[in-house]
């Protein structure tokens, strides 16, 4: 009936686990009592739960990766504090819950935080910047959100319910097999793992469809925006790399629990492919992080300078080969497996090749921050922070390419200091700029700009402290992965690092300090335009939040920067001679319950209660079918509602003061000083 | 793209049919094989590996309806980038394993 879930499953072997899992407790139910006390649950239900509209569904990835962000630090700087007093001693954490701990960070972070993040950002941008009314399939979206967010509730449940994995964010057999990892743990990693998967690779599609079928008369691909043209590229990358970590992980767990040998040493099974198949996947998952965010930078860089981007061709010439040349280099993660030099060298070239068309993108960057009018915003710090420590990070990689380098820096604490130096500077630090550069488009009010900054100061700063000394560790020979070690010399930088891990501490709080003051401070920040930066692509001519249509009449495109065009020619914020109705589609149940039912079929895979699983894939397939056979899914808004609602906003428009530290509206970038292009 | 790709305007019921039936074939072919070992080894992976090549080509003709004349010309150039993506992948992965193969043999 319970399969192999028992009472031991409870974490009551260690103080710390039992701690973690009453926090997630109580915190689910101090969520739902607050959400009842407020008599929300309807509104949460109608308005959001159930919502297929883009902007709504970006906002809720969003806040799922802010939650997931939550988690995963605790995890980093409970690491931390660990290898800061674990020298000659145990420290505070045994070696299985420290294992635990790396694994379920880098699963979080990539999974959970990440993808979320950028996912949900692309939601919200992406079709208002091509002027279109949705995505492509609003329901698939809806099912993607809610596959993530049951992937990420696995990973919360292994806190309460048995134990994750320890095998790191990678699995690699054998000792991810059920021979030496005989517990859920793994089976937690796999489901958690398929799940998302499932739903990126359906988000890939559903972009890639919307960019192609769904842009606004006249937006050629070379009018497109920057930001639009990273996701065209992150979505073809996750369209096709997706699908190699879904068959990596289904196949892992046909060894485990069908007693295959894919991996396995027996029967003609070779553990070499898992790692082989997995980084087809995980390295174009590195540029599915980071190319979103080098949208954003794109678009900080040319707003908050007030001019045009610079190269713009260039920089989209540079993002296809990007996506194209990520997916010839992933061999570069197991040079040491013990390929030929011929082998290492052709997959080594190919991974320093990359680095060009990256070089060309910085250069891109700085020339259009030069004589530009630069206003240092939230997000523009982010952007300049970016752009320095990005390099560094860059250079490391450039580095580690070499395989006789990569021979004595592998598994070292110099790669771990190597990929957050990409991860954090260049993808969250990308997704903090496009979140506050965005962030009116979600809720209708901007965020603060002052704990913004502090937040800022203190993510930088804790950056460096806690990473720089990794990088000199990794050249003292220290391993990734360490529990405890007997090298006295390493624990000052240890302790360092751990002083940055507080400080990022310190800039996590402020983050969230600065979303509840914000939220507080909602009437003052309010945007009531629509376009509160002077901003110069199409998702600034909506208003904030955007109405369910976005586009009232769907504009007409002439060239790149088609809202800066508008301004100029004072064709922006015009009524249109006549409103029309508009069809939008209807809420719907079918995305949380999809939700659920994989939930749960996770869940009673993990635990071998196969007869659930078995209920619960019938489940979903019923559920696909009858919502498959609804044709009736719009309705309409007529334009008698339209009209008011556009009325009632382009009254405010022109009610609305205008920014004192910002050109005048309308003005061509031409005109300005120094802004010549 | 033109609305003639849409399902219903298309080809008919027939065209799926035939697909479908084909489909389950190939599937059926290695499954037999294997079961009731009814070749050698080499010989049954080389099968297996052409039933899933011709699964492939019967997916795209039957159920996607592409079809070299009259499939607009950015939907093949669409495929090609995925057929040159595939060759990557396994193209790569062949080299690398059998490369390692190679080393690993006493
Ligand atoms: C916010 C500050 C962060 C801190 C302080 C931090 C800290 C750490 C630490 C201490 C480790 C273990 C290193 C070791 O094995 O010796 C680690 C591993 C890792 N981190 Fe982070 N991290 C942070 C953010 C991130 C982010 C944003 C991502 C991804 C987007 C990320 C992805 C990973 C991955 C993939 C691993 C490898 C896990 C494994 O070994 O299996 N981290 N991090
Ligand atoms: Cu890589």
């Amino acid at each position: 009936m319970f399969g192999r879930l028992t009472i031991e499953a409870l974490p009551l072997y260690s103080a710390i686990a039992m701690g973690g899992a009453l926090i997630v407790v109580f915190g689910t139910l101090a969520v739902m009592a607050a959400i009842t006390w407020m008599r929300a649950w309807g509104y949460l239900w109608r308005e959001w739960f159930t919502s297929v509209d883009h902007k709504r569904i970006g906002a809720m990835y969003v806040i799922l990766a802010l939650i997931m962000l939550v988690r995963g630090f605790i995890d980093a700087i409970m690491m931390r504090t660990q290898q800061a007093i674990a020298v000659n001693s145990d420290g505070y954490l045994p070696p299985d819950h420290f294992d635990q701990i790396f694994s379920s960070h880098g699963t979080i972070m990539i999974f959970f935080m990440a993808m979320p993040f950028l996912t949900g950002l692309i939601n919200l941008v992406m079709p208002q910047q091509i002027g279109a009314r949705d995505v492509a399939f609003p329901y698939i979206n809806a099912m993607s959100l809610w596959l993530t967010a049951s992937g990420a509730a696995l990973v919360m449940v292994s806190l309460v319910i048995g134990k994750f994995s320890t095998a790191g964010w990678t699995a690699y057999p054998p000792y991810s097999g059920i021979d030496y990892s005989p517990y859920v743990g793994v089976d937690y990693w796999v489901w958690a793992v398929l799940l998302s998967g499932i739903g990126s690779t359906l988000s890939g599609i559903n972009f890639l469809v919307t960019i192609i079928r769904k842009r606004a008369p006249g937006m050629k691909l070379m009018f497109m925006p920057l930001f639009t043209w990273t996701t065209l590229c992150t979505s073809v990358l996750m369209a096709f790399a997706f699908p190699a970590v879904t068959v990596v992980g289904v196949l892992l767990e046909l060894d485990r629990v069908a007693g295959m040998h894919f991996f396995t040493s027996g029967d003609g099974g070779n553990m070499m492919n898992f790692a082989n198949l997995l980084w087809i996947w995980g390295h174009p998952e590195v540029y599915i992080l980071i190319l979103p965010a080098f949208g954003i930078y794109s678009h900080t860089v040319s707003t908050f300078s007030g001019r045009k981007l610079f190269g713009y061709t260039s920089l989209v010439w540079a993002t296809c080969a990007i996506a194209i040349l990520s997916f010839t280099v992933w061999l570069h993660h197991f040079f040491t497996m013990g390929s030929s030099a011929n082998v290492n060298s052709a997959f080594g070239i190919a991974t320093m090749i990359i680095a060009v068309p990256t070089g060309v993108k910085v250069y891109d960057w700085l020339f259009t921050l030069y004589r530009g009018r630069i206003r240092f915003t939230v997000p523009m710090l982010y952007t300049i922070a970016f752009i320095v420590t990005f390099v560094i990070g860059g250079v490391t990689g450039v580095l580690l390419a070499f395989p006789p380098a990569d021979y004595l820096m592998h598994n070292s604490t110099f790669l771990v200091a190597h990929f957050h130096n990409m991860l954090i500077p260049g993808a969250l630090f990308g997704y903090f700029a496009g979140l506050n550069y965005w962030f009116p488009k979600m809720f209708g009010f901007r965020l603060d700009e002052r704990w913004g900054k502090r937040s800022f100061w203190c993510w930088v700063v804790g950056f460096y402290l806690a990473f720089m000394p990794l990088y000199m560790l990794g050249f003292m020979g220290m391993p990734r992965r360490m529990e405890h070690y007997d090298v006295a010399a390493w624990q000052p930088y240890l302790v360092v690092a751990f002083l940055g891990a507080v400080l990022i501490l310190v800039g996590l709080t402020f983050t969230i300090v600065q979303i509840v003051v914000s939220v507080r401070r909602r009437a003052e920040l309010r945007d009531p335009t629509g376009d509160p930066w002077n901003g110069r692509t199409l998702e600034w001519a909506t208003a904030s939040p955007p109405a369910p249509y976005n586009f009232a009449v769907i504009p007409t495109v002439t060239g790149r920067d088609a809202f800066w065009t508008m301004k100029a020619d004072g064709t922006a914020w015009r009524r249109p001679a006549r409103y029309e109705d508009i069809l939008i589609p209807r809420n719907s149940a079918f995305g949380p319950l999809i939700g659920a039912i994989a939930f749960v079929l996770g869940f009673a895979a993990v635990w071998h209660m196969w007869w659930l699983v078995a209920l619960s894939a019938v489940l979903a397939a019923i559920v696909v079918i009858i919502r498959s056979s609804n044709d009736d899914t719009d309705r309409l808004l007529p334009a008698a509602e339209v009209e008011r609602i556009e009325t009632a906003w382009l009254a405010e428009v022109a009610a609305a003061p205008r920014p004192v530290d910002e050109p005048a509206r309308g003005v061509p970038s031409a005109a300005l000083p120094g802004a010549a292009t | 793209m033109s609305d003639a790709t849409r399902i219903g305007e298309g080809p008919g019921r027939r065209s799926y049919l035939v697909g479908l039936v084909l489909a389950l074939a190939l599937t059926a072919i290695p499954f037999a094989l294997v079961q009731f070992r009814l070749a050698g080894t080499t010989a049954t992976v080389v099968a297996i590996a052409l039933a899933a090549l011709v699964q492939v080509v019967v997916h795209l003709r039957f159920f996607l309806h592409i079809d070299f004349h009259k499939t607009p010309r950015e939907n093949l150039l669409a495929l090609f980038f995925a057929g040159f993506l595939i060759f990557v992948m396994v193209g790569g992965t062949l080299w690398i394993m059998f490369d390692l193969h190679y080393r690993m043999m006493p």
